[in-house]
């Protein structure tokens, strides 16, 4: 089975059956099978092969929708990119994947048109919306085409997605699934949670982060229905619509659980829709978890743990929520998980060690980096097998149950999503004035982890944090842009010359 | 009480002003027209709506209900404005 498989099953077996809510547009199966069918021969048109990278610079939309699965039945590789994201990054990324068309829209056309000057493999520039030099317009490419479906020639285990994700040297890598790899974990999570095609799921998350693109896929798997928004920015707006909608699975991080818990009367609202809720990306505070009892006693709570190189991991099932409230579960159907040692072998209760991930959800590694491939991925026990070794510390109790312990980099969980410092320290070194930069995350109780920039300026500098924050609002996605800059003297380090952040938090 | 051209002036230039210092840093506020969504615009985030809101209710010392929470009443300037005058005037 394929990924894009998911939409053209459900559109057979519920074609007028609405797929996708979004803002007020609403479309059928049907209507999104065609219109991926018609985009994917636009893409053949324009001289696509199988296998070839295609980026999608947007925000959450139908239009971001459409071309995932229009990419897969063209057989190529999607990649979903941060809307917010700048041209610096966006040229590294579309150097790397090489991708050879870029769907975006008028209002990132800029951007999109700065990353990608100079570099060759970039043959098309399709915009959603509009007209401009420069760019296809993707309505009046479609409209010449076909909305029948193009002949497949991919297997499952052709890479379906390259999904870009924060690592500890700064540079984006591209997380490479294989239609086995998303197939196997849409199917795990989708089981574990009991999806019915009656569900209708509500995304505040960006499509570029795994957790909001997997709603898509999940909701597209069991044929039941997205309601797809660009954001959780208006809490007031965001009940309405699990009222209007009549929302039955909402996933979140704790940010957005958070923010919820901040409505003063949440409680009176009717939302007896919800039958269950999700989160990962960071652990849910105890005091959130216990109001979220209280305000939602008939909705399944689910404590999740994953990562981008094998989607998820663990869930905890919702009635061992109370009893072991910080932990995230056991290994997900279909997926074995265990701690290790430093000598890689399995520990027993209460031993804090590194988790290894097997199972056929995991990565086939990063788009064109050997060494970073090599330091997460390990020979498994068969051959050509590879585990997962998630650079996260866990123990797990008498029962095997898991818990988080720490991170074994200083990578920063902000929103549920992974910052890596030396990507804002590498921008922030681009100031002039500053001599040295260190990069913490500081506990927010809202977005778990606050982004914090400590900057030794030269002497004489008349640098102000507001300058260092402009300079990253330019520079960086908005939810890497540090909440907090300081000015230190000089950072604390070690004889051989190292920062000591421990120090600094 | 309505708010007469001059006030409504000084309160525009107030909300821009803590837009422009929270949310504009590193850009030009002045390019920013009243209608413009912060949303669309990329100003604004969920966590920036809730410091917008502890700015309003703090100066000027209106309520924000959890009902009001919605882009009706607080995704551009003109919004902000029509809905601090009318919550004002209640």
């Amino acid at each position: 089975m394929l990924v894009c498989d998911f939409l053209i099953q459900s559109a057979k077996f519920h074609p007028q059956k609405t797929a996708l809510v979004c803002g007020e547009k609403r479309m059928t199966y049907q209507e999104v099978d065609r219109a991926s069918n018609s985009l994917a021969h636009v893409l053949l048109q324009n001289g696509v092969e199988r296998g070839d990278r295609i980026a999608i610079f947007l925000e959450n939309s139908s239009e971001a929708v459409i071309s995932i699965f229009s990419i897969l039945k063209a057989s190529c590789v999607f990649i979903v990119l941060n809307s917010s994201m700048k041209s610096g990054k966006l040229n590294l990324i579309l150097k790397n994947s090489g991708a050879k068309v870029l769907i975006t829209d008028m209002k990132r056309f800029a951007v999109a048109k700065k990353a990608a000057t100079h570099l060759k493999s970039v043959q098309r520039i399709i915009v959603t919306d509009g007209y401009v030099k420069g760019a296809l317009n993707m309505n009046d490419l479609m409209e010449r085409e076909s909305e029948s479906l193009p002949a497949s020639r991919c297997i499952d285990i052709d890479l379906a997605a390259l999904i870009y994700t924060s690592g500890t040297t700064g540079i984006p890598k591209g997380v490479m699934l294989t239609h086995l790899n998303m197939v196997s974990a849409a199917t795990s999570i989708t089981q574990y949670i009991g999806n019915k095609s009656s569900d209708v799921i509500v995304n505040f998350l960006p499509l570029s982060f795994d957790y909001g693109l997997y709603q898509v896929l999940m909701a597209f798997r069991i044929g039941a229905r997205i309601v797809l928004e660009k954001s959780f920015a208006y809490p007031y707006a965001v009940i309405s619509k699990i009222q209007s909608e009549k929302v039955t699975g909402f996933p979140g991080v704790p940010t957005i659980f958070a923010i919820l818990l901040q409505l003063k009367d949440l409680g009176k609202y009717d939302l007896s829709s919800l039958r269950y809720i999700t989160n990962t990306g960071a652990a849910l505070p105890l005091s959130h978890i216990q109001r979220l009892r209280e305000i939602f006693p008939h909705t399944r709570i689910y404590s999740m743990y994953g990562l981008t190189e094998c989607k998820r991991v663990s869930y905890l099932p919702p009635e061992e929520l109370d009893r072991r409230p910080t932990s995230v579960g056991k290994a997900m159907p279909n997926v074995e998980a265990y701690i290790v040692n430093g000598e890689d072998e399995r520990v027993g209760p209460g031993e804090v060690g590194e988790l290894v991930v097997r199972g056929a959800n995991v990565m086939k590694g990063y788009w064109r980096l050997e060494k970073e491939t090599k330091e997460m991925l390990r020979p498994g026990p068969f051959f050509g097998e590879s585990l997962l070794y998630t650079g996260d510390l866990f123990r797990m109790d008498e029962e095997g149950y898991l818990y988080f312990v720490a991170r074994k980099d200083d990578i920063i969980k902000s929103r549920g999503e992974k910052v890596s410092p030396r990507e804002i320290e590498n921008v922030i070194y681009g100031v002039s004035q500053v001599r040295e930069v260190a990069v913490i995350g500081v506990p927010d109780e809202i977005l778990g982890e606050a982004v914090k920039a400590f900057v030794v300026k030269n002497d004489g500098s008349t640098l102000t944090e507001k300058d260092i924050m402009a300079y990253c609002a330019k520079n960086l996605e908005d939810f890497m842009v540090p909440r907090f800059v300081e000015f230190i003297s000089s950072l604390p380090k070690t004889s051989t010359g190292k920062v000591k952040k421990d120090e600094l938090r | 009480m309505r708010l007469g051209e001059e006030i409504r002036k000084v309160e525009e230039g107030q909300i821009r002003r803590f837009i422009a210092d929270n949310f504009m840093i590193g850009r030009n506020p002045t390019a920013l027209s009243g209608d413009a969504s912060f949303l669309d615009n990329g100003i604004i985030d969920s966590l920036g709506v809730l410091e917008l809101v502890s700015f309003i209710e703090g100066s000027y010392g209106i309520e924000v209900k959890d009902e009001e929470l919605i882009p009706e009443n607080l995704d551009s300037i003109n919004n902000l404005l029509r809905y601090i005058e009318k919550k004002l005037s209640l």
